[in-house]
């Protein structure tokens, strides 16, 4: 993995392409009443494809070597563990105090 | 393994940048919702306009990637033009968070009027503060390639200045749906 192998100006072009989509979509997803049961769900999933297309193509971790990977992807899990871990543990407590 | 070394500590600082972010998303969902007086989220966000917002800064991050490319292959002229582009977008965006946060406290929502308003403006204001630091880099960037001191041979600082200015993008892409779309 050479470090100085980047994407094509076209690429950038069409991943900021489909960023703004996803934008879009997120926007009109919130909007809509119809997927308000899903709103969630859908806002995370369209959330991660954007960070990860931002990361891999635009930080270029795709073309870079595996260890920037490691060194991004390590603390980050840990981050989304302590998010997950945090919630469960205050909104678990809340539920246990309110019997719900 | 060959690898540049500033590149790689930059790596290493945007991981812990992970984790102080980390912490202030789990702070802003764990006190969501908890919040005894108004205004609430619901009542002050305003999505159209932060909708521009973000796409003001991922058009700042393509930016970033053609000023980039522009410096790599040495054509400078270019490499100005984009930089200067991505520094104007990152102030966009600041004027917009400062234009967002002046309504809010006219509105009555100040840093200790309730969880809401203290969780919000510590995350977003930290990720503002960010922003600010980029701005100022792409700017030095940009003065140094004016007086013709940036070129190909040091393209690796606008490398590891575009890492960090796209690790805001991608920050703000979780806050803009976790504190504005997410209520």
């Amino acid at each position: 993995m050479s470090e100085q192998a980047h994407a094509t100006t076209a690429t950038y072009l069409r991943i900021a392409a489909i960023l703004v989509m996803l934008t879009l979509i997120e926007v009109g997803v919130f909007y809509v009443p119809t997927f308000q049961a899903l709103l969630v769900p859908i806002l995370l999933v369209l959330s991660a494809i954007k960070f990860t297309l931002v990361v891999m193509f635009y930080m270029h971790l795709k073309f870079d070597n595996r260890f920037f990977a490691f060194l991004f992807g390590g603390p980050l899990l840990l981050g989304v563990a302590v998010v997950v871990s945090l919630l469960f543990i205050f909104y678990g407590a809340l539920r246990l105090r309110t019997g719900t | 393994m060959g690898l540049d070394s500033r590149k790689m500590a930059f790596w290493a600082f945007i991981g812990s940048e992970c984790l102080l972010f980390g912490s202030l998303i789990s702070t802003y969902l764990v006190y969501k919702g908890r919040s005894l007086t108004g205004p609430y989220p619901h009542e002050i966000l305003n999505i159209p306009f932060t909708s521009f917002s973000t796409f003001d800064l991922l058009m700042s991050s393509l930016a970033m990637v053609l000023a980039l490319a522009a410096v790599q292959r040495g054509d400078m002229k270019q490499g100005k033009l984009w930089l200067l582009v991505t520094a104007l977008l990152g102030l966009v965006f600041l004027g917009g968070q400062f234009w967002e946060f002046s309504h809010f406290v006219r509105e009555g929502l100040g840093l200790t009027t309730n969880l809401f308003g203290s969780t919000f403006y510590v995350l977003t204001g930290t990720h503002g503060a960010h922003v600010t630091v980029g701005v100022i880099w792409l700017l030095t960037h940009w003065v140094q390639a004016l007086r013709g001191k940036l070129g190909p041979a040091n393209a690796m600082t606008v490398e590891i200045t575009g890492l960090y200015w796209h690790f805001v993008d991608v920050v703000w892409i979780v806050i803009f749906t976790v504190v504005y779309l997410i209520q």
